[in-house]
This record gives C-alpha cells, structure tokens and sequence, in this order.
C-alpha cells in the first residue's frame, strides 16, 4: 500500500513533468523536435531547464518549510514567513548594489544565503524575548519581521533606482528567464534535499528540546546550526535562480502531515514530491491562462497558498473550540 | 419582582438551562449558589440581557428584558459579571463615574458628582479615587467595580461572585455594604456566590442550581439543612447553629 | 521605563488632555506651513496648488487612519487589530481592480461618474467586510491572536488576488503594480479629494456626535449593555463608518498598513485621557505629524519623495513587534 502510493505520486508528477515540455508560447510537440532544429533548441535550451527548476525547487522549499518547522516546534512558519527570504532578497540586492552586472551567480548565492541565515538567526533571537509562545505569535512576528526587512529593500532599491530590477528579479518568482546555463546552481538545492533527507532522524530528535537532545546524546547546537544552514542555502538558492515563491513550504507540509501524521523519515519523499508537482502546476497553469503572455508562478502560487493556508488556519480553529 | 418563565439555554448539544421557572422577591438579597457548572452565572447574565435565551421571557418589575430598550432597563437593573478586561486606563472615580451613563450620556453634573462620591464612600474607595484601576489590588478592584454598580443606581442589582478576589475583611464589609444598600436604600440584590455560609448569614432569599435546573428555593432556614445541602453539593455536609447563624461544616 | 513613567505622570499633572491637542494641533500647523513654503521656486501658482493637493490628501489620510483605528480598536477591544492588519484595504483594491472588468473601456473622467463609481466600490466593501468579519469573529470566538493571524492572510490573499488580476488584464504593465501596492500621495485628483473631504467631515461628525458612546463601548460588551447601549448595533455602524473611511484612504493613496496601528496606540499614551473626545483628535493629529514630518524629511532630506509609504511600513513592522512582544 505504501510503496503504491509512492508509486501513483511519482507517476501523477512524471505526467506533470512531461505536460510542462510541452507547454508554452512556441508550439513544441514531440514530432517538431524531431524534425525541427529551432524547436528542438528551444525544448533544449529553455523547455527541459524550466522543468527540472521547477521540480527542484519546490521540492527543496517544502522541505525547507518541513525543517523549518520542525526546529521553530511550530507548524505555521516557513522561510517567506520568518524573513528568511526576505532577508536573502536584501542580501541579492546588496550584492546588485556593491558590485553591478559582473559579479558572478556564485557570488550573489553567496550573499543571499548569508543574509537568509542572519535574517534566522535574527528571527530566533525575537522568538527568544516571547515568553508566551502562542502558536500563532511565531507567524505573525516573522510576517512583520519579513515586512520590515523588504521595506529596507525597496527604500534601498528606490535610493539606487534599481526598484524595477528588484521587482523582475527577487519578487518575480518567475521561471519564464530560466534557461540553459543559469539554472544550474538548483542541482546545489537538490543535494541538500538529499541531504536533509538522510539526516531527518536528528532534526526530529532536536524538535525535541535541547535537554531532550542532550539525553539522547545528540549536539543540539550542532544540529540546528546545521539545520538553519540548509534552510538558508536552499532559500538562497532559490531567490539567485528563480525568486520568490511564497507559502509552498507552509503548506505542502501542512497538508502531507494532516494526511500522512509526523514521521518525518516517511514523509519526507511525499513532501519532496507533493511540492515540486505544487510549483510545477502553478507555473503551468500560468503558461496557459492568457497566451501568448505568461503569469509567474508566484502569483497564482500567492493565491492558492493563501486560500490553503486560510483553509489550515480555520481548521484548527475548530479544533481549538472543543 | 423579578418573574422568570420557562427559561432554557443550550449550547451546541449541551443543556446549560432547562426551563427555570420562578419569581424573585423584590428587595432584600437573594443568593444564587450551587456547584460549578450548575448555570448560575448564566442565568445571572439572562436575566442581566448579557446573553440570550433560547426559549422563555423574563420580567424585571414589569419589563421584559429582551423586548424593552436597552437604555430603559439600565435604569432599573445593572449587573456586574466576573470578569471585567478592557484597556482603557481608567482611574477609580472615571470608572465609578460610567455608572451615571444611562442618565448623563456622558456629561457628568454637579448632582452626579454627588451620586459617584457617595457610592465611592459607600465601598470605602475615597482615598484610592484618583488611583489608576491598574496600580489596585484585585480587591480594591473589585469593589471599585461594585460602586460603579451601585452608582448606576437602580432598584435591581446582580452580582456575579462579588466577594472574588477579596480577603475575609473586605468580604464581610463587601456582604454588610450590601445588607445596608438593600435595608436602607430598598435596593433588590441577586447575587451568585460560591461560599454558603456568606450566602446563609447575609441572604433574605435562596435559589439553589443544579445541573441547569433549579432544585432548592426558599429562605436560609429552608435551605441550610444537611440533606438539602448534600443533595445540592454531592458532599456530606453538617450543620451548626452558632450566634443564631446556620453555618454549614463540610471541611473535613 | 521607570524613569519613563515618573516623566509620563509629571507631565500628566501639567498638560491637560485640552492643552496636549493645542499643542499638537500648533505642531501640526506649523509643519504644515513648512511643507507649503519651502523651496518654492519660480512656478509659484503651480507649486502651491500641487502642494496643497498633496498636503489635503495626507489631512483626509491622516483622519481616516487615526480615526477609523481608534473606533476599531474600540469595539474591537484591543489595541493591536487595526482595519489595514485585518486586510480591508486590499479588499478594496480587490474590488476595485474587480470593477475594472466591467466598466473596462470606458474610460469616463466625468466626475460624477467616479463619484458613482467609488460609491459602488464603497457599498460593496461595506457589505463584504460586514458579513466576513461577522462570520470570521463567529467562528474563532474572538481568539485574537487566530482573527489576527486570519486577518494578515486575507489581506494577504486580498493583495495577491487583484496582482493576479491585474496581470491577467495587462501583462506587461509594471507601473500599474507598482502604484497599487505603494501608497502614493501624489496621484490625487482634486474632484475626489474635494469628495473624499465631504465624505469624512460627514463621517466625522456622525462619530464626533458618538463620543461618549465609545467611551462607553471601550469598557467592553458587558458594561456597555449594563449601561443600556445597543451594542449589536454600535458595533455594526461602527465596522460601517470604518469600512467607508477606509475606502476613502485607499481610494486616495492606496493601503497603508500601519499607521493607524502607530498613530492609535500613540494615542493611548500621548491623549492624556481615555476619552474618546480627547483621543480621536490626538490620534488624527498625530497622524497629520507623522506623515508632514515625514514626507518633508524625505523630500528634502534624502530627495526621494515617494518613499514616505515604504518608511512608514519599516517603523509600523518594528513597532508592531514591540507592541507584541510587550504584550507577552
């Protein structure tokens, strides 16, 4: 039973994948590749790119959500709501700012995975001053804290005129620029999906509490030092090559935890799975709905994740009521 | 008089108040007790129009509290709940002064002046009337939020557990405060109340509640029995006469 | 903070609430003069007449943010949900852009037909907010922390739902997007501010009259019914004026998330009083500093004009976390 529904998920997301080559302004089919050496280099160059970036990153930002949740003990934060990203965003455009045009992809991932981290670690030291943690405090702090640190970006954006750049680039959250030879640093993400995976044990064990950890013999400092890390790699990453994609490590976790329960170890795969195919049906949908334009994916990702969102919220709302 | 009729309340599935049918005397006090969850504090607000009933009418001396205006009742009764949270930062006299609203709307006259200085004295507060409701003890509280009641002056007065928060002095000058504002100023006062002995030393008139229903009715004499109480409490009780007091013994 | 609260009660004993709004009423005055005479230039009849557009613009912004706050967080009975944080301002947007699907190609500039225009939208944020923030507080029986969350979320939706709209009705414009999601106080045309002016002073003295009913409304439901107020309706004409004002604001200039957040609780501290006679003038004052202050800071500061919504976003967000965090 379970190793079927693995089974039926990877089927339904190669489906996806295979859809999403196909989709988009030029009208690329399988015999025009073969015949026609301008389709052939658009499936290529732009087509095949598209997809594995969408399949890695929404992959690696659900799990991102689920590690971030798991460490913060709170179910409702993910990297777009504890200033993660937003904090990265500031980080890219400081780079845009310093050293324009030449410096180099690597250099820029860089500096926003620097900032994502300090842009944590500052969220970790508010959630400190809280004594009364309420559930639903952890998000609304990050939410502001995310909202401060883009108003530092758009006022520096705005001071130095790169405002419309900014926009196209961290808020875009658009795959349509994805192309050969500048996606590539999201294979980077894939592996430290990998490596989340492989070391989802501890991550559950330092969920547990410092004390609980130390207990059990296990570096709780270590751990969400490492943790963190990986958050802040991956959401980095993620705003280099593609920018914002808000809510799709909120919910896709939410939602796989609501079906499957909490053993990480075993949902980890339907995360990685139910994300990547979240993102890819966003950008795709957002391919067809007014061609020959294209919506980002971000957008309809903004809608979708919030009514989702919305729909999780009240949810425990009722709960909370009995 | 106060005539209760056939009143029922419900929440989701569970009975709060199964068709409570009386009369509360008018003057003296009347108390209110029976174990948690018996509905007391419910039909307190019922009959307060806090909450409302599913089914049946209440008369405060001829008015239905549902169907009368609202501004036409607080000049007859006034009720004071359990818990009073807002954020307003407001001293003692402020607070007390709210109770002139239903005839100033808001604009205090000497002769109002006169009222919240009386009720401030009547409970003792003069000293503390231009402290800050937050810098109070819970029990200076608590009766800085009895005398904006009372100086809402109105025939009818229900409290929702007064001596909360109070210590045995202030209790039992709160509970003679009370004996004196319904002898001498003819007040009728309902309070529900959780200790039975203030309730039997203090009270003209009892209503015992039960599990949303009211089982015991009558004076102190009638009430103050060991079966009745044992009945009501589920708790072995004894009584004892001391002073001319009926004072129950259930502490061990 | 010791220190702080010896220095609150001293002045407390000096300054009346009377004399605290004389004296920000002086302040605001006076920052009012400055923004309209410095650095004039040659084309002075132009400029003036700019300026006072601008100037206008932020005093019926100003009013609506302290106000409409003040009564919320009145009703409401807390000092953290505002009408912006609870996403009725991008409800409005929402409904706007909506309403660009229908009259799309009628590009009427006749005045009366946006005065008719803006008095749909209106009627219909009314009735929305209406009956989805009766139904949210039904359902999360008053949790606030939950409507607080709930409310963030559907602004949230709100924003990304007339985004997507928007770009579903023209791909390629990013000065539209741009405009609707900063606040800018420069594109007002004087035939709505001359109607949002009339729609405030109206609304104003509707609540102006109510004074001391909020003074009763904010020691919470209980006391309020015992002190013979309908509350059930206080509170819906309440969500109504609020609903209109804030229409007006974002009508005006866009959302704007937190300065009434700001501008109320500022109030608490600086009206001297809890009544609302004092309050609602302190806070629209206050707001009047804040955002004169600002702008001209800006302006002739840093030469950036139209940044004054993204700075006043960066103080809200802290300010917002203080506010949480002293309350926990």
């Amino acid at each position: 039973m379970k190793s079927f529904n693995l089974f039926i998920s990877i089927l339904v997301l190669t489906g996806l994948s295979v859809t999403s080559l196909f989709i988009g302004v030029s009208d690329v089919t399988l015999s025009s590749i073969l015949s026609d050496a301008e389709m052939r280099y658009i499936f290529i160059v732009s087509r095949v790119p598209r997809t594995i970036a969408l399949l890695l990153a929404g992959s690696a930002l659900s799990v991102a959500g689920l590690i971030m949740q798991i460490l913060t003990q709170n179910r409702f934060i993910e990297p777009s709501i504890a200033g993660t990203t937003q904090s990265a965003g500031l980080g890219l455009l400081l780079v845009m700012i310093l050293a324009p045009a030449t410096v180099s992809i690597f250099v820029k991932m860089i500096f926003a995975s620097l900032f994502a981290l300090l842009g944590t670690a500052l969220f970790m030291l508010i959630l400190r001053k809280i004594i009364l943690k309420s559930a639903l405090i952890v998000p609304i702090v990050g939410i502001m804290l995310g909202s401060v640190i883009s108003a530092i970006t758009v006022f520096l954006a705005m001071y130095f005129d790169l405002l419309q750049s900014l926009w196209a680039w961290i808020y875009g959250g658009d795959f349509s620029g994805i192309l050969q030879g500048r996606y590539e640093l999201l294979w980077l993400v894939g592996l430290l999906t990998l490596f989340s995976y492989w070391v989802a044990d501890n991550f559950t064990v330092a969920s547990m509490g410092r004390e609980f950890a130390i207990n059990v013999g296990l570096n709780h400092r270590k751990v969400m030092t490492m943790g963190l890390s990986v958050i802040a790699l991956t959401t980095g990453i993620v705003i280099v090559v593609v920018g914002l994609l808000p809510f799709v490590g909120l919910i896709i976790p939410n939602l796989i935890s609501l079906k499957m329960g909490d053993n990480i170890r075993k949902t980890i795969p339907y995360v990685c799975l139910s994300g990547a195919g979240l993102v890819l049906l966003c950008d795709m949908i957002g391919r067809v709905i007014i061609r020959p334009y294209e919506i980002p994916a971000s957008t309809i990702l903004g809608v979708i994740g919030a009514i989702i969102f919305l729909y999780l919220l009240i949810k425990q709302a009722g709960y909370a009521k009995h | 008089m106060i005539v209760i009729d056939k009143i029922k309340k419900c929440y989701d599935d569970t009975v709060i108040l199964d068709n409570i049918t009386t009369t509360i005397p008018r003057g003296g006090i009347t108390s209110i007790i029976g174990p948690n969850g018996a509905g007391k504090s419910t039909l307190l607000s019922i009959i307060g129009r806090l909450l409302k009933a599913d089914t049946g009418t209440i008369n405060v001396s001829g008015l239905d509290v549902v169907t009368t205006k609202s501004d036409i009742l607080a000049k007859q009764l006034s009720i004071l709940r359990q818990e009073n949270q807002f954020n307003s930062r407001l001293t003692v006299e402020e607070l007390v002064g709210f109770g002139r609203y239903p005839y100033t709307r808001g604009r205090l006259t000497a002769q109002d002046d006169e009222k919240i200085s009386q009720s401030l004295s009547f409970l003792n507060l003069l000293e503390l009337r231009h402290r800050y409701l937050d810098e109070l003890s819970g029990g200076q509280r608590q009766r800085a939020y009895v005398a904006m009641v009372l100086c809402q002056d109105t025939d009818y007065v229900l409290l929702d557990e007064p001596l909360n928060n109070l210590d045995m002095k202030h209790a039992v000058a709160m509970m003679k405060q009370l004996r004196l504002a319904a002898d001498d100023l003819g007040k009728t006062i309902i309070l529900v109340i959780h200790d039975i002995n203030f309730a039997s030393t203090y009270s003209d008139y009892i209503l015992a509640m039960k599990k949303g229903a009211l089982c015991y009715q009558g004076g102190p004499k009638e009430i103050m029995r060991a079966d009745v109480l044992q009945d009501i409490f589920d708790t072995p009780v004894r009584i004892r006469e001391i002073d001319g007091q009926l004072i129950a013994m259930y502490f061990r | 903070m010791q220190s702080i609260k010896h220095f609150i009660t001293l002045t407390e004993r000096y300054l009346t609430p009377n004399r605290r709004i004389m004296l920000y009423g002086a302040v605001a005055l006076a920052l009012m003069a400055i923004f309209m005479s410095v650095k004039l230039g040659n084309n002075l009849q132009y400029i003036l007449l700019r300026r006072s557009y601008i100037l206008l613009t932020m005093v019926i912004v100003a009013f609506v943010a302290g106000i409409s706050t003040v009564i919320f967080q009145t009703v409401s009975n807390n000092r953290i949900l505002t009408p912006s944080l609870m996403g009725i301002e991008n409800l409005f947007v929402l409904i706007q852009t909506v309403a660009i699907f229908f009259y799309s190609g009628t590009t009427n500039s006749f005045w009366l037909f946006n005065i008719i225009k803006f008095a749909i939208e209106t009627s219909l944020l009314v009735l929305f907010s209406l009956l989805l923030y009766q139904w949210l507080f039904k359902t999360v029986n008053y949790n606030i922390n939950l409507v607080l969350m709930i409310g963030i979320l559907l602004g949230e939706l709100f924003r990304s739902s007339s985004n997507l709209l928007q770009r579903l009705l023209d791909p390629n414009e990013f000065a539209i997007l741009q405009g609707r999601i900063f606040a800018t106080f420069t594109r007002a045309t004087p035939d709505l501010i001359a109607f949002s002016a009339i729609v405030i002073i109206l609304i104003g003295l509707l609540i102006w009259r109510k004074r001391y009913v909020y003074d009763v409304l904010a020691l919470g439901r209980a006391h309020a019914i015992n002190l013979g107020l309908n509350y059930q309706r206080h509170v819906m004409t309440t969500l109504l004026l609020v609903s209109i004002l804030v229409a007006v604001s974002t009508a005006l200039v866009g959302p704007l998330t937190f300065l009434g957040l700001m501008v109320a609780n500022l109030a608490y501290l600086l009206a001297g009083s809890h009544q609302h006679r004092y309050l609602l003038p302190t806070a629209f004052l206050l707001a009047m500093i804040a955002l004169i202050a600002g702008q001209l800071f800006l302006e002739y500061g840093l030469n950036m004009s139209a940044s004054l919504s993204v700075v006043l976003e960066f103080f809200g967000g802290i300010f917002f976390i203080y506010l949480i965090l002293k309350r926990f």
